[in-house]
């Protein structure tokens, strides 16, 4: 049997400090809102003439008085990535810029994506993803009161913000973009992380029932342990299959996998350190769960 | 838990051939219509453009308030009150009237049968709002009055936008409403969408009216550009006829001049009108407008009675063919603007197919390796469910023809990722229970039982974030919330009948054996 509950307070300040960080990072820092949230347009290019390099390509574009434009290369050597504000969300823009690279470079590019995002809309839909994300946490929250404990509700919601907060911090400190399929990354991490949680509060719970003898500290441990193979199992394929798809999915999945898989690695932590030792500190014992079972 | 009867196992043998003969069709194909179903792929999948169109109400409000005060000025002259200082600000029209008119006009405008107001009963509510400012009155659109308003300007739009999109030719275009100034355009494999984006931009307000040099024109006069945007010319305000009048245009050739023309015939009240106008100006030069610009101004040399004419102005053959496809279909009765815009090229949605397709094999593999190297017999046993409960993924999502995005694909694999998850609760429990239990099949039966509860609440949990993200999110992210969420219940299926089932029948063959799992 692992002792892990011989570092519940190392993990506990720890985790505090991650927080805050991230917070810090979160209010500071800020998040790099990619055009779904922040308007403006993005071009995929590809070139079929090697002799265009990145830096040439900016010249021209920056020449082309769009604004604040960033050109990027995007995944392979040829595939370059284009964004800037489109302030006055100018009409014929895309058409403007066919015609300068054809001018100055010949007729060597392909659009492959294309990708323009009013004001408005990018307002409404930080709006609604904002709305997801509460929405969902208010859910778990709901879901957890009628199944557990208080005790253990708190617990599971706590571990839960850890987990978006830190994932979300790590975003803002590489400044990695956050676009739409980044919020539903954050609502699958937050479906995961739960899971995680729930799976050890069942343990953590059929065992204070069955041992009255045992103090929480202890007993969260040995539910840990129980649990720990399927914990590690579970996470292993889901780690898994989401390499594959941050290796192999091609550049558009990339931000959302890691994501996803920053996620797991904190929600596992998490169910662990977090959850549990709030029931420690909690003093939970038998009388919780038999008293809530004689009311019901 | 561990006993099936033998309807059983016909059910679900013959339940997961059903769907994996209905995944199949995506690649075969299928006489029977039942059969003969495709996932859809997404924009992003299959190459194409994705529009958000609003439609810009505010020059309708405008002209609807224009309207209003001529109407109400007549409709009070002919009850002897002369409406005064009528003037329209803000979208508000204010005016005012003698003192001893004002019960009047209020009574008018809240009479429930009132002729200038209508009254919308379902809503309990008047298209205007009047209100005594103390100074004037002030009549502005109702919250109801504006909503009549903006949907039927969004109802003649869409059918415009549908026109116009038709007449281009791309194959299943989907045109939906979205609220109630919103319309959302999903062209799947176009080749040029920055002709649609152009298509669609111009609002196609045609009109011939006379250049005139004559500031006391009775209609009022206005200098408009000509299309180079430079050049000017005085128009009178009168319209000798419009848009509405054509009955089709065309693009042609001009024989004489060699020049790509649009030629048009009227109908029978714009035959007229215009065979009128043409006989009494000769010499005069009549400009073509379109959208506020002046295309061209030729001068009128001869009466034009048969009702057809042309229109030159330097037109390539391209553009003539989309101004003859912009005055066929119709003007538009607002401006629309496109607000959000996702286009992908062909050759990107194919790489995005290819790379989610290696993903998924890649991550499909390493977790049946992994599965296997940890399990054994049972890895097996698990994966074999894993490959059912993907075909019957596919399955239910062909048999809906559901759209199948990129994140769709990433939905997919995650459920592979994930959907071990049960099994390796069961087995883990199993394990432990075998530990204090010799009968294997009493072991089983109750690690079957006790896992239960921690495997709906961990898949309740991912379900309600799937569903959320299903209301709320938009395009490509939607389907990755179906496919987690379709994938949650093939999974319960795939966990509980199908693994459960081989697990039985190696189990009660094996039942004497000594650590078994």
């Amino acid at each position: 049997m692992i002792a892990f509950n011989k570092y519940y307070n190392h993990f506990n300040i720890v985790s505090s400090l991650l927080i805050i960080v991230s917070l810090v990072l979160l209010i500071f820092k800020g998040l790099n809102f990619g055009i779904d949230f922040k308007g403006g347009t993005l071009i995929e290019l590809r070139s079929t003439d090697t002799k265009i390099n990145v830096s040439s390509l900016r010249d021209k574009f920056s020449q082309m008085d769009l604004g604040d434009v960033s050109v990027k290369k995007f995944g392979n050597d040829t595939d370059y990535l284009i964004k800037f504000e489109n302030k006055d969300n100018k009409k014929n823009i895309i058409e403007e810029i066919k015609n300068n690279l054809d001018k100055s470079f010949g007729n060597n590019f392909n659009f492959r994506r294309v990708e323009n995002v009013g004001p408005k809309v990018s307002s409404e839909l930080l709006k609604s993803g904002v709305i997801a994300i509460s929405l969902s946490l208010a859910a778990m929250l709901f879901y957890i009161w009628i199944r557990f404990e208080w005790q253990f509700s708190l617990g599971a919601i706590l571990a839960l913000f850890h987990d978006v907060i830190v994932t979300l911090g790590v975003f803002s400190l590489f400044s990695l973009e956050i676009n739409l399929s980044i919020i539903a990354a954050v609502l699958t991490i937050v479906g995961y992380s739960m899971n995680d949680t729930v799976v050890i509060f069942d343990r953590v719970r059929e065992n204070l029932r069955k041992y009255s003898d045992i103090k929480i500290f202890e007993l969260t441990n040995i539910s840990i342990n129980e649990t720990l193979s399927r914990t590690i199992i579970t996470s292993a394929t889901t780690l898994l299959a989401l390499l594959a798809i941050y290796f192999f999915g091609g550049e558009i999945l990339k931000g959302f996998s890691l994501a996803m898989i920053l996620g797991v690695i904190f929600g596992t932590y998490s169910s662990i350190y977090i959850a549990n030792t709030v029931l420690v500190r909690l003093r939970v014992s038998q009388k919780t769960v038999l008293r809530e079972d004689s009311e019901k | 838990m561990l006993y099936f009867s033998k309807l059983r196992i016909l059910f679900i043998t013959l339940f997961s051939l059903l769907f994996v003969l209905i995944a199949s069709s995506n690649l075969f194909k299928f006489d029977d219509s039942f059969f003969d179903k495709k996932i859809n792929l997404g924009l992003d999948l299959q190459g194409g453009s994705y529009l958000l169109l609003e439609i810009d109400n505010a020059p309708v409000i405008e002209q609807k308030l224009q309207n209003l005060t001529t109407s109400i000025r007549n409709y009070f002259k002919e009850k002897d009150i002369k409406i005064n200082n009528i003037k329209i600000e803000n979208q508000n029209i204010y005016f005012n009237v003698l003192e001893k008119n004002k019960q009047t006009i209020i009574d008018t405008f809240t009479d429930e049968n009132s002729d200038i107001n209508p009254y919308y009963p379902r809503f309990k509510s008047h298209q205007l709002e009047i209100e005594d400012t103390g100074i004037n009155f002030k009549l502005n659109f109702s919250r109801q009055g504006l909503i009549v308003l903006k949907t039927s300007s969004q109802d003649q739009a869409i059918e415009i936008v549908r026109r116009r999109i038709d007449e281009v030719g791309t194959n299943e275009p989907n045109i939906l409403k979205r609220g109630n100034n919103r319309i959302l355009v999903e062209l799947p494999g176009l080749d040029d969408p920055m002709r649609v984006k152009s298509l669609l931009g111009k609002t196609a307000n045609l009109t011939f009216r006379f250049v005139t040099n004559d500031d006391n024109d009775r209609f009022g006069v206005e200098k408009l550009k000509f299309e180079d945007g430079i050049d000017e010319a005085t128009v009178s305000k009168r319209i000798i006829i419009s848009g509405d009048n054509l009955l089709d245009a065309q693009p042609k050739m001009d024989t004489q001049t060699n020049q790509t023309i649009v030629s048009f015939s009227l109908d029978r009240v714009g035959a007229k009108r215009f065979g009128k106008a043409t006989s009494t100006g000769i010499g005069k030069q009549l400009a073509i407008v379109l959208d506020g610009k002046i295309i061209s101004a030729p001068v009128v040399r001869d009466t034009i009675a048969s009702g057809s004419g042309q229109i030159s102005g330097g037109f390539t053959f391209q553009t003539a063919t989309d101004l003859a496809l912009l005055l066929r279909s119709g003007a538009l009765p607002a401006p629309l603007n496109i607000i959000e815009e996702r286009t992908v090229g062909p050759d990107l949605g194919q790489d995005s197919i290819n790379a989610g397709m290696i993903a998924l094999a890649i991550g499909f593999l390493l977790v049946i390796i992994f599965m296997f190297v940890k399990y054994r017999v049972f890895g097996l046993i698990t994966n074999v469910t894993l490959i059912i409960n993907l075909f019957i993924l596919l399955g239910i999502l062909t048999l809906f023809e559901a759209t199948l995005t990129l994140p769709g694909i990433a939905g997919i694999i995650l459920t592979v990722g994930m959907a071990v998850d049960a099994n390796v609760l069961i087995f883990e429990r199993i394990k432990e229970e075998l530990r204090d239990e010799n009968n294997n099949i009493v072991a089983f039966d109750s690690g079957y039982t006790k896992s239960r509860t921690a495997i709906i609440d961990a898949n309740i949990t991912t379900l309600l974030a799937a569903v959320i993200l299903f209301f709320m999110g938009s395009g490509p992210v939607k389907g990755f919330s179906v496919t987690l969420g379709v994938g949650i219940f093939t999974t319960l299926f795939s966990v509980y009948f199908i693994a459960r089932l081989f697990t039985s029948l190696y189990v009660s063959k094996n039942r004497d054996k000594e650590k078994l799992i």
